[in-house]
């Protein structure tokens, strides 16, 4: 290659950079700014915050809304526990149920799979809606304020299933086929062949299981009223949403109702719901972008 | 004409005797399938039989079958279509999730090849998982970061324009406004996700057909309009569809979360899921809640076949089934 070309490639390079790193770096201050801008509230003098406005950096430091939250925090170790207690569940036989559904499902020797693999797949083409669904759950199947409400609906996800079944048709059929000749049952073969093997895809379905049940409002808002069943989002949203709510937490600790910190006490709020989710995220990231990788080579 | 009988017979008993033994041979799996199937059966295949609501004077005695059918078949949708409800909340839905698809894409794809050609690992590393982290919080968490920027009172946004000296801008009552701050809020919880998807996509492109052109002269615009946008097209075309054919489905935690029951934005904001959802919990009129989501559920299910069909058509290796 000449000295010409490669001073050309070089100059191209530079200008590419110039223009794709500024917006690289904007984007990614975007997506952070909006986390430092919370924590930052949160430790806030909440009168600096009703004259000046919330800031990046606290500009009167101050615990007084960590101490509001920590002072009596009944409430929000319930929702913890709740939502602890749900997204375990959840996540544990959700991702088995969707992992065993998606093996069955490719096994070359099983006669109906193609028939209960479209009775799976028709309903991520129909679907009946909110309204039917709400009134069953509701009138006929007498779910509400159950935590089985908060599980049982969304523990089969189809899509889970398709994914399972694909990377499992990836698994040699001579393994299954070997064990049964050597008298092993089916169940048997998947849980002590088949499982061991498929750990890529088990992590995969199981953090975004996980983290679909740790962040769900919806099913909570939905199905339940009590204040003791509630999950930390929707807690945490009814708390945003009512300065009353966030008055009757106060009114629990020894900070009165009318001096309380309103603003900064929703910070605090955020971040100490949000909290775990941040200090995991370095570590599970990179499963998550692998997950990602194995999803979309099979999809 | 009796043997004839007799013979039907004996194979329709045999046809039986031989469905059950594949029941009994295959035994084990069927019970592995069972407990999926049923959870299905119940919150899936129900509730699409629940539809008939749709053409039903419900009442809480009487249940979803029993309830009596309305006198006029459309006497549900009357007031959803006559009112302009309808294609106010459809043509909404339809042009938020068009933005959706056009912004997030283009970003994701334009953000995940500059990435690939970061060479610093901790740099690329750091800026990647920045830009997925707000794929991890619950919606709940941005609709409070969108309140924080953009109200009136103490948004960081007005405390700005104040600051400069200008009149604050009461967000929550301008609801064009509305148009741009979702297609934001939406592409920035979204584009790390999708963009994680592409760079996936990027690097699995054949490196030696990338410096193959880098060595017949192509510079890196050239490299990346001819060779890189090419390599990766399946990957794009296969998500642009699957968000196509989602396209009358609005993303109820989104407009919920930043919008919630704030009337005064409901001309730009409303989309047909959220409309459902008050008809049903606010205004309990189960009647127009259940005929609006079953236009919902038709509308979805034909544009799906309509897209699936098309694509077929076209290049069957990009058809959904």
């Amino acid at each position: 290659m000449s000295e010409s070309s490669r001073k050309k490639s070089s100059g191209d390079v530079r200008l590419f950079k110039a223009i794709g790193y500024p917006i690289l770096i904007l984007f990614a201050l975007i997506c952070v700014l909006p986390f430092i801008l919370i924590v930052s509230s949160s430790l806030t003098d909440e009168s600096s915050i009703i004259q000046k406005g919330y800031s990046l950096w606290p500009r009167d430091f101050s615990l007084s809304a960590y101490r509001l939250v920590f002072e009596n925090p009944i409430r929000i170790v319930r929702a913890y526990g709740m939502t602890i207690l749900v997204t375990v569940c959840g996540t544990i036989l959700g991702t088995f149920l969707n992992v065993m559904t998606g093996y069955v499902l490719q096994r070359k020797d099983f006669k109906w799979r193609n028939l209960f693999s479209f009775y799976f797949f028709f309903t991520t083409l129909f679907s009946g809606g909110l309204v039917p669904w709400y009134i069953m759950i509701v009138r006929q199947l007498h779910l509400k304020n159950t935590i089985w409400v908060l599980i049982i609906p969304t523990l089969v996800s189809v899509w889970y299933i398709i994914l399972a079944k694909g990377f499992m048709a990836g698994v040699p059929y001579e393994i299954t086929e070997s064990a049964k000749i050597d008298g092993a049952g089916d169940f048997q073969i998947f849980l002590k062949l088949i499982l061991p093997l498929s750990k890529p895809v088990i992590a995969t379905i199981g953090l975004f299981t996980a983290l679909t049940y740790w962040n769900d409002w919806y099913m909570c808002m939905l199905y339940v009223d009590k204040k003791d069943m509630m999950t930390l989002q929707y807690m945490l949203y009814q708390l945003m949403g009512s300065i009353k709510a966030l008055r009757e937490l106060a009114s629990q600790t020894s900070i009165s109702a009318s001096t309380m910190p309103i603003e900064s006490t929703k910070m605090a709020l955020t971040v100490v719901t949000t909290g775990p989710i941040l200090l995991l995220y370095p570590f599970v990231q990179r499963y998550f972008v692998k997950g990602l990788t194995v999803g979309s080579v099979k999809s | 004409m009796k043997k004839g009988k007799k013979n039907r017979t004996n194979t329709n008993r045999s046809r039986i005797q031989e469905f059950w033994l594949q029941v009994r041979k295959n035994r084990t799996l069927l019970l592995m399938l069972l407990p999926a199937v049923v959870l299905i059966f119940v919150f899936a295949y129900m509730p699409m039989g629940g539809t008939i609501l749709a053409f039903k004077q419900y009442n809480y005695k009487d249940g979803i079958w029993k309830s009596p059918w309305v006198e006029h078949i459309f006497d549900n949708f009357r007031f959803f279509f006559i009112s302009g409800k309808a294609g106010t909340v459809t043509l909404n839905t339809f042009t938020y999730n068009l933005s959706f698809i056009v912004v997030n894409t283009s970003l994701a794809v334009g953000l995940a090849i500059i990435l690939s050609e970061v060479k610093n690992r901790f740099f690329k590393k750091a800026t990647q998982s920045v830009i997925f982290l707000p794929y991890f919080v619950s919606w709940v968490i941005v609709g409070s970061i969108a309140y924080n920027l953009l109200n009136y009172e103490n948004g960081v946004l007005n405390s700005m324009i104040r600051a400069l000296g200008g009149q604050p801008l009461n967000i929550y009552f301008t609801p064009k406004a509305w148009r741009l701050i979702l297609v934001l809020f939406n592409a920035w919880k979204g584009v790390g996700y999708s963009m994680v998807v592409y760079l996936a996509a990027v690097v699995g492109v054949d490196t030696t057909l990338y410096e193959a052109a880098e060595i017949d002269g192509a510079n890196i615009f050239q490299r990346i309009r001819y060779v890189l946008l090419p390599s990766i097209k399946p990957t794009i075309i296969t998500l642009v569809l699957l968000d196509v054919s989602k396209i009358f489905r609005g993303n109820f935690d989104l407009f919920y979360q930043l919008v919630g029951s704030n009337g005064a934005l409901y001309e730009t904001t409303d989309v047909i899921d959220t409309f459902v959802f008050r008809s049903l919990l606010e205004s309990s009129d189960i009647g127009m809640a259940s005929a609006s989501g079953f236009y919902q559920s038709v509308l979805c299910f034909v544009i799906i076949i309509v897209v699936n069909t098309v694509v077929k058509r076209i290049n069957s290796d990009y058809a959904l089934f």
